[in-house]
């Protein structure tokens, strides 16, 4: 790895959002559609990468801030619809509170311990919709207008797509300068060594929490944009399918990088979508499952650093 | 509620806590020895269930031969499948691992749904099992719930005398214990993996074979189960056996009663009970102080 390249590794995220932000006259609107899923997956993977791949805490139950997010839009909007002004702080700050929640009683366990009680939470959450009336139940509910901004309206596809594109460059700029400050660094000796930064003198809770509802606000962020998005909630956004599936991305990307979770989210919803269309692979769409699991397979047996492991294998990536 | 309603809610518990063992408990000693998190576990909980409902003609009303065939080969596929994928992941991250049986989870669903289709499908309890018994004046309990609590008591009574008596029992729980002491001392520790895997597979699957008269066979059953078998891993202590047993009856009792109790809430009644746990015990009821 040599320093002049390391030096403009700044460049290639710069690159990848010019790109995104003079794309949209190019594509038809089926791309145009696929592209923002891309991105909203984008931000909730970046999200969990902050927890995984820097903190070291393996959360399965992302999903939670992330519906929980979405929901809190879908129930907070007037019938004429509301200003993002308020709806997206509101769902970022539900997000943030109920992981503040979750990350205080879970952060006393470690491991695969942690791994389970943030499933737990996540379920809890999931049968919370899913079974009681208090909102749609496992129907879910329609958003039936989107939030406006001044002269920004979620309701037409451009001026989504370059809302959520500002909201991912917002996500990947914050998370790079949060991974160069001083709190990064003691998240990333957490990884390294919790016992150490404790001996270092550093109080690792507060660290791992403050860490935790970051990442549970981003999640919160990203679910905001999915039921914008899509105009309908329902249940399965918190289900523990989409907490694995978050973590799959981040770990096909590969960890450690915020690039990985971008790569990956985008190889994730890529490879569903391609697999899944019958022009491309004819009778086997209906059968994607199948294909998208072999794939994965192929994947963790080839690539144990995860896709970008292979652009450093080829001598093209370096770290970021 | 009167005393016989009682009686039946207790009877439910036992017996839906004592299926949830035979599953827990694979999957509990394939973490605590393996040290591996297996998602694919529900999905061979899953594909007993199918497997009965494949076999069950041909046995006629022969149960317990089907149960026996059932796991004989249940056990080749689990000791085939860990030879085939999970073999070279022990070096491996936790998080490969987690990738691994994800992957896999998708392909036995959809090998599932190209082999027996996505119906929800029934099977029939043999007839030698069939009516149930009175319980007070108004209640009856069905013969084929007793047979599986039963079935499921022998089973774990097998468990108990092969760890705690045998050799290969020695050797499971000193792997569960130290890894790696074991290995030291020159076990075969492959051998000891692909048995415990196989084992893990064949429980999991005969759980599912003696659910499938009692639930419908559907696509999706080994979801739930799965994560229902983690929580109660998870409160028992992981790589513990006891502690599995026990907190397969905590989490039975706990949902049957929430049903009755609290019919809107009762998703949440289990994760509750295993959130206040590890609150009070961080690393479960019987596990080992991390």
């Amino acid at each position: 790895m040599n320093a002049a390249a390391n030096k403009h590794a700044w460049l290639v995220p710069l690159i990848g959002a010019v790109v995104l932000a003079v794309l949209p006259p190019l594509l038809s609107p089926y791309l145009t559609d696929l592209v923002v899923k891309i991105m909203v997956f984008s931000i909730f993977a970046l999200s969990l990468e902050l927890l995984v791949g820097t903190t070291g805490l393996v959360s399965l139950g992302h999903a939670a801030f992330f519906g929980l997010g979405a929901y809190t839009l879908v129930l907070a909007s007037p019938a004429d619809g509301g200003s993002m002004a308020w709806l997206a702080p509101l769902s970022v700050g539900a997000a943030a509170l109920y992981a503040l929640f979750v990350g205080a009683l879970s952060l006393r366990t470690r491991g695969v311990y942690f791994i389970m009680v943030t499933l737990a939470f996540a379920q809890m959450a999931y049968f919370v919709f899913h079974d009681t009336k208090l909102a749609g139940g496992s129907d879910g509910l329609y958003l039936y207008v989107r939030p406006r901004l001044g002269p920004i309206d979620l309701e037409q596809k451009l001026h989504l797509y370059y809302v959520v594109l500002a909201a991912l460059v917002f996500t990947y700029a914050l998370l790079a300068v949060v991974l160069r400050s001083r709190f990064g660094a003691a998240l990333a000796g957490i990884r390294v060594n919790e016992q150490r930064m404790r001996a270092a003198g550093f109080a690792t809770y507060g660290y791992k929490l403050a860490a935790f509802v970051l990442a549970g606000a981003l999640a919160g962020l990203a679910g905001f944009l999915v039921a914008a998005k899509d105009g309908v909630v329902n249940p399965e956004l918190l289900s523990w399918h989409e907490s694995g599936a978050v973590l799959l991305m981040i770990i096909l990307g590969g960890l450690g990088h915020l690039r990985g979770a971008v790569i990956g989210a985008a190889s994730f919803v890529l490879l569903k979508e391609l697999l899944s269309t019958e022009s491309l692979v004819g009778p086997l769409a209906s059968h994607w499952q199948l294909t998208l699991g072999i794939t994965i397979i192929a994947f963790v047996a080839l690539l144990p650093k995860g896709l970008i492991g292979l652009g450093e294998r080829l001598g093209l990536g370096r770290k970021g | 509620m009167d005393l016989a309603t009682f009686l039946v809610q207790c009877l439910n518990s036992v017996q839906y806590g004592l299926l949830l063992f035979l599953v827990a408990s694979g999957l509990t000693l394939i973490f605590g020895i393996m040290g591996i998190i297996n998602l694919a576990h529900g999905s061979f909980y899953m594909i007993g269930a199918y497997l009965a409902f494949s076999i069950a003609p041909f046995f006629g009303d022969r149960f317990l031969l089907m149960l026996l065939a059932g796991v004989l080969l249940t056990a080749a596929f689990g000791y085939l499948l860990e030879w085939a994928f999970y073999s070279y992941l022990y070096q491996r991250e936790h998080l490969q691992q987690v990738l691994m049986t994800y992957a896999l989870i998708l392909v036995f669903e959809e090998l599932r749904s190209l082999l027996v289709g996505n119906d929800v499908h029934g099977v029939k309890v043999p007839s030698w099992l069939e009516g149930s018994f009175a319980l007070g004046d108004l209640m009856s309990y069905p013969w084929y719930r007793v047979f599986a609590s039963v079935a499921c008591i022998v089973v774990a009574l097998g468990m108990y005398w092969v760890v705690n008596r045998t050799r290969l029992g020695m050797m499971i729980r000193a792997g569960a214990s130290n890894r790696d002491m074991v290995r030291g001392l020159g076990i075969d520790i492959q051998r000891l993996y692909r048995i415990v895997f196989a084992a893990g597979v064949a429980l999991a699957a005969l759980a599912g074979m003696i659910a499938a008269p009692l639930s419908s066979v559907y696509p999706g059953m080994g979801g739930s189960v799965l994560i229902i078998c983690f929580v109660v891993c998870v409160i028992g202590g992981i790589g513990s056996i006891t502690g599995a047993l026990i907190a397969s009856l905590l989490v039975g009792f706990v949902d049957t009663f929430g049903k009755v109790f609290f019919a809107e809430f009762s998703g949440i009644g289990v994760y509750l009970l295993m959130a206040v746990i590890l609150i009070w015990r961080p690393e479960g009821l019987l596990g080992k102080r991390a």
